[in-house]
């Protein structure tokens, strides 16, 4: 009983550390991308606190703010996944290219809308 | 198979090169190289051939008439173009237009979709930067056969990448002349669809594109084609639900890879900046339920990754943990948020739709609720005949290719499976959505005759390459190369979508024929079945370009009649434009809104944008009163002149009386004192004979209709061309109105509201 007690409390750890062995052995430029990502997210999360508590208006600015940082967050997962699915048919600085000039677009929507 | 052999040369010859010995390396590099190049020069010439036939099919009005706007829409995008060709793109963006919806007003810059309007406004201004000096008008007037030359290339490019060059040429071919397209787009028919449609299969385009390549550089044109595409109708939110419905059957089908994250995830987000950044949708982007399946297909792609990504790394026992702990957790977490959704969305009467999304999801919703949308004649449901008219042999071709599409099955195969799929749905619903059911069946068709094509040119190599080698035993391949060479460029003259597939085929015979127990048909078999094919085609044009001549291309503001041309709408508001002062306002129905701002630059009250329900229900109500209760309700207005249509002298049927029903129930819709059984004779039938209703007899729309009709020499004295019966109700006087203009074919009737006249007791009293 107790075998089987810690078998299910001890995958659950073993989840969480091979995440952080993931995390660890990452290239260094892969893990920049992981934590950009991160801070993205952070930071929709603090915009939606701050729209609770004082209110939405002007609601196209927080529309604005939200959006791009979701769009960041999403165009550099496109950018991770790219680079990590090794299938990918032209080299990484190309798709590096790419994605600076997607996030240039990208800020320029928000640019216009955020009034 | 050949679907991976009907590519364009470059790639055959690629495949093709390992797959011959070395001796004959040199003689076949340089004659697949120069097969290549004259494919390409083969290729252009036929695209080019199909942009000049899409266009010139479009031109018959223009020919049979003149170079005049049409319908009723169109005037009003080219009156704001006209006002951008004066002012500029800036003052056009920030219009508040005074002359429609008195005394409201319009924000224009607010309420329209701008892209075709910017799209002839560049244009007009980029010509006339080049010195050359076109009136605005001709812009407006071609802009739809342009577009439309456009939207074949752009189906070919999204066919080729779907399926392969072949498959675009003939889907290009198709929709270049299918008839549902050119009703809504004929030369003078400036509306949304002339640009819209192309915007559609350009999106389309991009977003394959980007599904194959999996590169962001084409997300990010995706984002630029679909920005064009919200700017230029509201048919954005059949794109906006059908990506996600694609990316969710990919889920499903098991075919998540990077690509699709690629193609879908940015998509969501800057397309809905992209909804954002235009006024007229404003907030609705992230408000109204037309885009929440995007979000909600956006959240379950990344859990969808997210769990591929964690069974990649985990141990199968530590995966299930992890699967336990979140189900447990996640439930509850995601029983909220949906409880929150569910309440937002309960919240509203419509389930956060709007008003016309609901009527396409809910055929019977517009008829119960809101008759003004029911009441509009492109909203009824299209008949039988009208699918066969409208599409011809591509209907019936469409479901060989949608077969096809499953064979084999590819992401891009798919999309256009079930683009082709959701476009049927909604084109039942209304006759206006078989524009977007068009180039569906197109696609579909073109797939399933390119098959049919390569299939046939394969057989036809194959038996050509079985009667050579009975008649000189086993021969050496080069001479072999050189007569199938011969073979294939000789019998890929007739028809144009089989040049890929004929060096294509000699591919597959190459590398494939003693592998793939493949059959292929006798030689008589595979003539009997090109010569099927061209005449199918050839009755398809046929029927497309005798449509385009004789049903679709009237004006509908100009109309000929036994030889003779009845211009009476132009004569009306010419007229107006000269007889009555700047700053008079005139009061119609609707429908005539629009043609009065452009051509009698007058103020309207109500005009076909018909936003403000209750404003329209008041003119329905005033047109439905007595004389007496519709001068007040004019005054009221402040409405200077009144003017009906009447089409019972020469036989016009869409004239007010025919329409007065509907403004009978738009008008009771706002004010219940208006029954429609008033305006009905008893046994509730509606005729303007003797038997009619008490409230059509004293009508305003019959008062002004048929006042001094019964001196007309129409046979017996009153007698209505249109409802065939001597009318009811004769020999009256007006009294609180003044006949200032009928047309030379009486079909339009204005008048002008008298002022208080200097000895009537009853007036006094009302006002």
């Amino acid at each position: 009983m107790a075998r089987t007690k810690s078998r299910t409390a001890f995958p659950l750890r073993d989840v969480v550390n091979t995440f952080q062995k993931a995390f660890t052995d990452a290239p260094a430029k892969v893990k920049v991308l992981d934590i950009y990502i991160g801070a993205a997210l952070l930071t929709i999360v603090l915009q939606f606190a701050y729209a609770s508590l004082v209110g939405t208006f002007p609601f196209n600015s927080f529309l604005a703010g939200v959006f791009c940082c979701a769009g960041s967050a999403v165009l550099t997962l496109c950018l991770r996944l790219q680079i990590s699915s090794g299938q990918l048919d032209m080299p990484v600085d190309r798709a590096f290219v790419e994605y600076a000039l997607a996030m240039v677009v990208l800020f320029l929507a928000c640019f216009c809308y955020l009034g | 198979m050949s679907a991976s052999v009907t590519t364009d040369g470059g790639s055959v010859a690629l495949a093709g090169g390992p797959s011959s010995g070395p001796r004959t390396g040199a003689v076949e590099s340089k004659s697949r190289r120069s097969r290549s190049t004259s494919e390409k020069v083969a290729l252009v010439a036929c695209l080019t051939a199909i942009c000049v036939l899409a266009s010139s099919v479009r031109l018959f009005s223009v020919i049979k008439y003149e170079s005049v706007i049409h319908e009723f829409d169109p005037y009003f995008n080219y009156r704001v173009t006209k006002f951008l060709s004066k002012e500029g793109f800036y003052s056009t963006w920030n219009f508040f237009d005074s002359f429609t919806w008195y005394p409201l007003g319009r924000v224009i810059g607010g309420t329209m979709y701008p892209g075709l309007i910017f799209t002839a406004g560049a244009v007009w201004n980029l010509l006339n930067w080049m010195h050359i000096p076109i009136d605005v008008q001709e812009v407006c007037v071609f802009t739809a056969p342009v577009f439309a030359a456009f939207c074949a290339l752009a189906t070919f490019l999204f066919m080729r990448e779907v399926r392969g060059s072949g498959a675009g040429l003939v889907s290009a071919a198709l929709i270049s002349v299918v008839p549902s397209y050119i009703s809504r787009s004929v030369a003078g028919s400036f509306d949304l669809e002339a640009v819209a449609i192309f915007a559609l299969m350009f999106v389309f385009f991009l977003y394959v594109k980007t599904l194959n390549t999996g590169s962001l550089a084409w997300a990010t044109g995706l984002f630029f084609g679909y920005l064009y595409m919200v700017a230029s109708w509201g048919g954005y939110s059949f794109i906006v639900n059908l990506l996600p419905i694609h990316c969710l059957a990919c889920i499903v089908f098991g075919r998540v890879s990077y690509k699709l994250y690629v193609a879908y995830a940015p998509f969501v987000v800057m397309g809905a900046l992209a909804c954002m950044n235009i006024p007229v949708i404003g907030f609705n982007a992230v408000l109204m339920s037309e885009h929440f399946a995007s979000f909600f297909v956006f959240g379950l792609l990344h859990v969808v990754l997210l769990v591929q990504y964690t069974k990649k790394c985990l141990t199968p026992e530590a995966f299930n943990a992890a699967k336990r702990a979140t189900l447990t957790f996640g439930a509850v977490v995601a029983s909220a948020f949906v409880l929150i959704v569910v309440s937002y969305v309960a919240a509203s009467p419509t389930f956060g739709w709007t008003g016309r999304s609901l009527s396409l999801l809910d055929p019977t919703y517009a008829s119960k609720y809101i008759p003004i949308i029911a009441s509009v004649s492109e909203h009824q449901p299209p008949t039988w005949s009208m699918y066969f008219t409208d599409l011809h042999v591509a209907a019936l071709l469409a479901p060989a290719g949608l077969i096809i599409c499953f064979m084999p099955l590819t992401d891009t195969s798919l999309f256009l499976a079930l683009y082709g799929v959701t476009a049927v749905y909604f084109s039942g619903v209304m006759v206006r959505l078989m524009l977007v059911l068009a180039p569906a069946v197109c696609c579909l068709s073109g797939l399933a005759l390119s098959e049919a094509l390569s299939y046939l040119s394969q057989s036809l190599v194959v038996a050509a390459d079985e009667s050579e080698k009975s008649r000189t035993g086993s021969g050496t391949p080069a001479v072999k190369q050189q007569k199938d060479e011969s073979e294939v460029s000789s019998a890929a003259t007739p028809s144009k979508g089989k040049k890929s597939g004929g060096s294509a085929a000699r591919n597959a015979e190459k590398t494939g024929s003693p592998k793939t127990k493949r059959y292929f048909l006798s030689i008589d078999v595979v003539a009997a079945g090109f010569l099927s094919i061209s005449m199918l085609l050839a009755m398809f044009f046929r029927h497309g370009v005798y449509v385009s001549g004789n049903m679709y291309s009237s004006p509908s503001i100009v109309m000929q009649a036994g030889g003779r041309v009845i211009d009476d709408f132009r004569e009306a508001y010419a007229w107006m434009r000269f007889n009555t002062p700047e700053d008079a306002r005139i009061a119609s129905w609707w429908d005539y809104g629009y043609q009065t701002t452009a051509m009698a630059n007058r103020t309207v009250l109500v005009d076909n944008n018909t936003w403000n329900n209750t404003h329209i229900a008041t003119v329905g109500k005033a047109m439905a009163s007595s004389e007496k209760a519709a001068w007040d309700i004019f005054e009221s207005l402040d409405a200077d002149y009144v003017f009906v249509i009447f089409g019972g002298l020469i036989g016009y049927p869409s004239d007010d009386v025919n329409k007065f029903l509907w403004m009978v129930r738009i008008g009771g819709g706002e004010f219940p004192e208006i029954q429609e059984s008033d305006y009905l004779d008893k046994h509730g039938a509606y005729r303007i004979d003797a038997g009619m209703g008490e409230g059509l007899r004293n009508s305003l729309v019959y008062k002004l209709s048929f006042y001094r009709f019964w001196d007309m020499p129409t046979g017996r004295k009153g007698f209505d061309r249109v409802r065939q019966t001597t009318i009811g109700y004769q020999d009256f006087e007006l009294e609180y109105f003044e006949e200032v203009l009928t047309t030379s074919n009486w079909m339009v009737r204005v008048y002008k509201r008298k002022k208080a006249p200097n000895a009537d007791f009853a007036m006094e009293n009302v006002l």
